[in-house]
């Protein structure tokens, strides 16, 4: 089977800091492909192109509530709705790793494939009038200038809490596999049949079961807890002697 | 969605040159069987100019949706797949029926020739239609769309629009065609409110089939959006909300309602009785106008799933 190379993002672990999202801006601006737009950075309304966003969300009404930190980017459909519907094949998934890609230099701005994503991953260059979306660092994760250990997404090295895993979800034994079998990783929106290939992992809380009679002794057969009186001291003891 | 004017200018300037385009045709067609007597010339030649008006006017301002006009040549590669591309073919092509078609009523009148043409574009026009409309009903998340009911609508409201032009047309060149154009000017927005009406019902009664909790995959019933990530907004918050009150849209929707439909009819019964073109152009325009507002309402009722990622700022 293909590759079909995705993250898996531990909403369990996320403590929701951004810090994928500057250090994706950060690559993603300095890249070959070109600067990715703000207007009015330091100023009232800040706007800008993004491929990663942190979005908070609560859960559960006060004061049993749950914040839920969700990093939301391009999942890299297995089957991208965003793709057919372009009309000069600018938007591209690619046969050797899944991965789904514009071609800046053949877009045309037209915006059709953002209406065509589910999940509002797209975001139109506002200055640059193509469209972009996470490349899954796709100039990075082959460059072999790089140290193998460093060839991962810009913002999977920059998770202070390792939320963020990479990996091919078609290879059973990849380390992405192992946490969407492990633990419960879900796909988002699964009734549209896009089959993401970024899988999150919900949040999990620790929790023991104690039962009734684990709270009590069980050799304490007058239900009295406290000291018992002390046995004669000829009475037969454990260890045949004495515990006075 | 936030409706674009670009596409609402492009889809009903089109839709009426299509419509206009199927009328000039019915009448050579009908004349060709002795129903009535040919036209002028002039009548299908000019009438050409203006179905190509209609359709330029339209193509210009689809290219103000571009973010990179200059590369739309591009945008016919994928017919395969896109309808949108589709689109992009279809609509030259279909131009170039009609000139063809206006030009040799021009210069030979009509004949085999012109009928064989103008069959072409009429298939081409309906086929425009059928492309226009499944941009928009081949989107499933866009469940408002998503619908035969959408191409449907293109088709009968651009008919409306297209014949509503035909019979001002007529009572000015062609005086003999005028009952005939009214009663199918009328039979077609009849049609026309019939199926947007059911389009209405339909989307009134739709249940949304994404939710926060499938958008994020969190199971419980409430879930409230505490940061979407920035605070002065992004290409999702500006492009997939209309940014109108419920109050308004409600307002666009009978405001629609009355301009395409009822309003017309009075004035093309008017104009048809006292064969004045005046009232029938002015009966167009008024339509034109309330098709604005058709459209207008089209983008703005879908609601995008990705909406639910941008609910709240902080
Ligand atoms: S998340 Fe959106 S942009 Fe990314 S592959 Fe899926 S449909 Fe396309
Ligand atoms: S905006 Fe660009 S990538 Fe998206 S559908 Fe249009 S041409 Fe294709």
């Amino acid at each position: 089977m293909s590759k079909q190379l995705a993250l898996v993002i531990d909403l369990n672990v996320c403590v929701g800091c951004h810090a994928c999202v500057t250090s994706c801006k950060e690559w993603n601006t300095s890249g070959e492909a070109g600067f990715m737009s703000d207007d009015n950075p330091y100023a009232r309304d800040p706007t800008g192109t993004f491929f990663n966003r942190v979005q908070t969300f609560e859960v559960g009404e006060f004061p049993n509530t749950q914040t839920v930190h969700f990093p939301k980017s391009c999942l890299h459909c297995e089957d991208p709705p965003c793709v057919p519907v372009c009309p000069t094949g600018a938007s591209y998934k690619r046969a050797e790793d899944g991965i789904v890609l514009v071609d800046y230099d053949k877009c045309i701005g037209c915006k059709y494939c953002a209406w065509a994503c589910p999940y509002g991953a797209r975001e139109i260059d506002e200055h640059q009038k193509v469209m972009k979306k996470c490349t899954l660092c796709v100039d990075r994760i082959y460059d072999e200038l790089l140290p193998p250990a460093d060839r991962k997404p810009a913002c999977v090295m920059a998770c202070p809490t390792s939320a963020r895993l990479f990996g091919d979800v078609h290879d059973p034994e990849s380390v992405v596999s192992k946490a969407i079998r492990d633990s419960g990783g879900y796909a988002l929106m699964p009734e549209w049949g896009t089959h993401p290939a970024n899988h999150y992992l919900p949040r999990r809380k620790t929790e023991i079961t104690l039962h009734r009679d684990e709270l009590e002794r069980v050799d304490n057969p007058l239900k009295i807890d406290g000291k018992l009186p002390k046995p004669d001291s000829r009475a037969p003891s454990l260890d045949d002697s004495t515990s006075w | 969605m936030r409706p674009a004017f670009s596409v609402i200018f492009l889809t009903t300037l089109i839709g009426a040159g299509q419509g206009l385009f199927v009328a000039l045709y019915s009448a050579e067609y009908g004349a060709s069987l002795g129903l009535w007597a040919m036209p002028s010339a002039q009548y299908f030649s000019l009438g050409c100019v203006l179905v190509l008006a209609l359709l330029g006017a339209g193509l210009a301002a689809s290219f103000f949706h571009l973010g990179r006009p200059e590369r739309a040549w591009r945008s016919a590669s994928m017919w395969r797949t896109s309808w949108l591309s589709r689109e992009v073919i279809v609509l030259p092509v279909f131009m170039a029926a009609v000139a063809a078609f206006g030009l040799v009523h021009h210069l030979r009148g009509a004949g085999d020739l012109t009928l064989a043409l103008g069959g072409a574009g009429v298939v081409l026009a309906l086929l425009l239609f059928v492309c226009t409309g499944m941009i928009y009903a081949c989107l499933p998340f866009l469940q408002e769309w998503h619908t035969p009911l959408t191409v449907i609508n293109y088709l009968l409201l651009g008919c409306t629009s297209g014949f509503l032009l035909s019979t001002a047309w007529a009572a000015a060149q062609a005086p003999a065609l005028l009952v005939t154009a009214a009663a199918w000017t009328a039979g077609a927005t009849l049609a026309a409110l019939v199926m947007r009406g059911a389009a209405l019902a339909r989307n009134a009664r739709l249940r949304p089939k994404s939710t926060v909790q499938t958008a994020i995959g969190v199971k419980h019933p409430r879930i409230a959006q505490k940061a979407q990530g920035f605070m002065g907004g992004s290409f999702n918050t500006r492009d997939f909300f209309h940014g109108k009150s419920i109050s308004w849209l409600r307002l666009v929707k009978w405001g629609f309602l009355l301009l395409v439909f009822p309003l017309p009819l009075a004035l093309l019964a008017a104009g048809a009785a006292l064969v004045s073109w005046p009232i029938l152009a002015a009966a167009f325009a008024l339509q034109y106008l309330g098709l604005l507002a058709e459209r207008w309402y089209f983008f703005a009722q879908a609601r995008h799933p990705q909406n639910l990622y941008y609910q709240a700022i902080s």
